[in-house]
């Protein structure tokens, strides 16, 4: 088990290491380099804001230092925004991303569960076939579809009550995660809902299932302590990759209800060019999530223990 | 307690069961064909793509022409309508008695009022239904005011507010006007139109137009032709590329094996937005030019390692099957197993990511285009008109939800299509059992 859990983390280790690297000398394969333009009007001005970013030492020199910066948790200084270093866009703005993607986990989660068990129990009846409707249509809608239709109908709510019920946009309270929170977790709510029924489907037709019936326990023990319990393996597995759509995905939703979020700031990053900020939250970005992928792995083998022993034997 | 013969009764005789009997299964056109959603989504699809393909020709307008006349109108056919000198306007020949539209035209609104003892001049205001002033248009002097500020046809109460000598109002005259459609001399002459009888005849706009006069349904057709061909190529080609590098994998096997999942492992950490951006910068393209050829590239080179990872696996399953040993035993060439084994359970499997990378893709250009890093302004695509709707939806819903739509429908097409083809191919499904 230990040497599992090693080499599982080793492997998460190697990965962020490669997505660092390889960050870099794409960063590094750019022709040209951010200061020639306007901002450098001089050559001595260029050489000293060479010197500044340090863009003045060899590639490999560069390189050294950029891992070791890193290690420290050093992303050096944004491109743009004068004196601005990384880790302190990345400080203020990654706990907003992070409530909101929280919320919409969990949200995601909590209603694509329910609606994959709702689903499955009554199979090929009225719920089933409304609730996979509703995760058809949610799949196929495009994400910033549904948040401007959602600032709609808040406009719309709001008009109708003659008062403001929900805000429209912004970040600050309460009211402002909701709808977000909800857009951002519907596709993987639906997608969720789509694998517990799936998986809700095939525990139904097991032999344990038809054990525990035989031996008269009710049906909403058999649903609740056999039937949700194993179904809810595959669904766990997911978690990872579901996590990484929610945190990456967030960036339409923080564009579009103007949340101060780190996705908000990596594509206003992206459209100027701010190299430090686009490496430093990519690597940050690509950090939290093979993090959570490794402790998502490691979870899997405590729920089941066919997986711990399979671990183990390799 | 002991049992006698009679305690027992011979159960009815049973039909063998079913699941025991080997049938070939039927091929799986015919399979399809026996599911009805699977049909209308393949109808669709279908003629998404011609559309696609033919749009342009089966509605040849051009996406790009402004109809200034005809801002954010909804649907409309042809028709025929008046072209209408567009000089400047010198007045009205004799006083009027009140407020009067001499003109009502959606190339100009010609107001004049009578002269009032106590003004020394005139505030205009328009607004577009409702009872107030509205957006002011000018003041003057003059007891009379053309307006050719963005017409369109709808009801307009125009405003007319006499000032005094020392800046104080008077009681506002108003009207209500419908501008007529017209098209004014010089914007015909700019379309290319020439007049007959002082006419000329305007296309229809099945699906309205967008906030720029242009019309929706040409935009849509192709904005079609930019989703589809980015929906289309990138899975087409990493899908392509997966499935060789993981025939390539699982059939070397060992330590190469290993060496390239590993690989595969890592490329699938790769942030896709930022290897975009470097593959546009990299290539040379500037803000302003079409992102689509790096989108393109950054989804084939970051997205094979799923369909990698899939036919590697059914590599390795085939390898160690009894049908492939005994295949192999009585003498088959590697060529043989390939084409008569791998090929036919691979690519149904293939079929079935392709129909799912493709809304994928779809998805994406739509929201790359939606953030400004995939096609530029004058191109359409849907991401960029539904960019384009979200701004006006509130006054003009149609220019969001027609694109919307169109995105949906071919996304949900395409995936119901990946549904009932897995199905088709799983076995417990088609026993029944689901």
């Amino acid at each position: 088990m230990l040497r599992y859990v090693l080499k599982r983390i080793a492997y998460g280790a190697l990965t962020i290491w490669f997505i660092a690297t390889a960050t870099f000398f794409a960063m590094h394969a750019v022709p040209g380099d951010p200061f020639n333009s306007a901002k450098a009007a001089t050559p001595q001005l260029r050489e000293n804001l060479r010197a500044r970013y340090g863009l003045d030492k060899p590639v490999s020199e560069q390189y050294v230092l950029y891992l070791k910066n890193m290690l420290r948790g050093d992303f050096g200084i944004s491109f743009t925004q004068e004196n601005r270093r990384v880790n302190d866009i990345i400080r203020e703005h990654f706990p907003v991303s992070a409530i909101l993607g929280v919320v919409a986990l969990l949200i995601a989660t909590a209603g694509g569960i329910a609606g994959g068990a709702v689903a499955a129990y009554w199979h090929n009846r009225l719920p089933d076939r409304l609730l996979m409707m509703a995760v058809v249509l949610a799949i196929s809608i495009p994400s910033f579809v549904i948040a401007a239709l959602a600032q709609l109908f808040i406009v719309q709510a709001n008009d109708l009550a003659g008062r403001s019920l929900l805000p429209v946009a912004g970040w600050g309270t309460l009211s402002h995660l909701w709808i977000p929170a909800l857009v951002l977790g519907l596709g993987t709510m639906a997608y969720l809902a789509r694998l517990m029924r799936s998986s809700m489907l095939d525990v139904m037709n097991t032999d344990y299932i038809l054990t525990a019936r035989a031996k008269g326990l009710g049906t909403w023990q058999i649903f609740w302590r056999h039937q949700l319990r194993n179904a809810l393996l595959p669904v766990v597995t997911e978690l990872g990759p579901t996590i990484a759509a929610i945190t990456t995905g967030g960036f339409v939703v923080e564009l579009i209800f103007a949340i101060p979020g780190l996705g908000r700031y990596f594509v206003q990053a992206v459209q100027q060019l701010d190299y430090t900020v686009i490496m430093g939250t990519t690597v940050f970005y690509g950090a939290f999530l093979v993090t959570i992928v490794v402790i998502v792995d490691l979870l899997y083998g405590v729920i089941d223990p066919r997986i711990r022993l399979h671990g183990g034997q390799r | 307690m002991s049992y006698l013969a009679t305690d027992f009764e011979p159960l009815p005789p049973q039909a063998p069961e079913a699941a025991e009997t080997l049938t070939p299964s039927p091929p799986l056109w015919r399979l399809l064909l026996g599911d009805v959603r699977a049909c209308i989504a393949a109808v669709t699809v279908v003629a998404m793509l011609l559309l696609a393909a033919a749009g342009p020709w089966v509605w040849p307008q051009s996406p790009g022409t402004q109809w200034l006349s005809q801002v954010s109108v909804g649907p409309s056919g042809a028709r025929t309508v008046d072209v209408v000198p567009d000089d400047p306007w010198q007045g009205p020949d004799r006083a009027v008695d009140s407020l009067t539209a001499l003109q009502a035209t959606t190339t100009a609104v010609k107001l004049a009022w009578p002269s009032l003892p106590t003004a020394v001049s005139y505030r205009v205001y328009r607004n577009k239904g409702g009872v107030g002033l509205g957006m002011p248009l000018t003041e003057t002097p003059n007891t009379h005011y053309a307006d050719h500020l963005q017409l369109s046809e709808q009801t307009y109460r125009y405003s007319v507010v006499p000032v005094k000598v020392d800046g104080t109002t008077g009681e506002p005259l108003w009207i209500e006007v419908n501008p007529r459609l017209t098209l004014g001399e010089f914007e015909a002459k700019l379309l290319g139109l020439v007049p007959e009888n002082g006419q000329v005849s305007l296309p229809a706009h099945p699906l309205g137009t967008d906030a720029l006069g242009r019309d929706m349904l040409s935009r849509i057709l192709h904005g079609a032709r930019t989703s589809m061909l980015v929906g289309l190529t990138a899975p087409l080609l990493f899908i392509t590329l997966g499935a060789f590098y993981g025939a390539l994998a699982g059939l070397l096997g060992g330590w190469v094996d290993n060496v390239l999942m590993r690989f595969a492992d890592f490329v699938v950490a790769l942030p896709f937005l930022l290897f975009m951006i470097l593959f546009r910068v990299a290539l040379g393209i500037e803000s302003g030019e079409s992102g689509l050829f790096p989108m393109v590239l950054a989804m084939v080179l970051l997205s094979w390692p799923s369909a990698a990872r899939l036919v590697r696996g059914q590599v390795l399953q085939l390898r160690e099957s009894a049908f492939v040993m005994s295949a192999r035993l009585a003498g088959a060439s590697n060529f043989y197993l390939i084409r008569r084994h791998l090929l036919p359970n691979v690519l149904p499997l293939l079929l079935v990511s392709l129909s799912f990378a493709i809304p994928q893709a779809i998805f994406t250009e739509a929201l790359l285009s939606f953030i400004g890093m995939g096609v530029v302004p004058p191109t359409p695509s849907w991401g960029t008109l539904c960019n384009d709707g979200i701004r006006s939806m509130l006054t003009h819903p149609h220019e969001l939800v027609i694109p919307a739509l169109a995105i949906s429908a071919t996304v949900l097409a395409f995936n119901v299509l990946g549904d009932a083809l897995r199905d088709a191919m799983d076995v417990k499904v088609r026993r029944g059992v689901r």
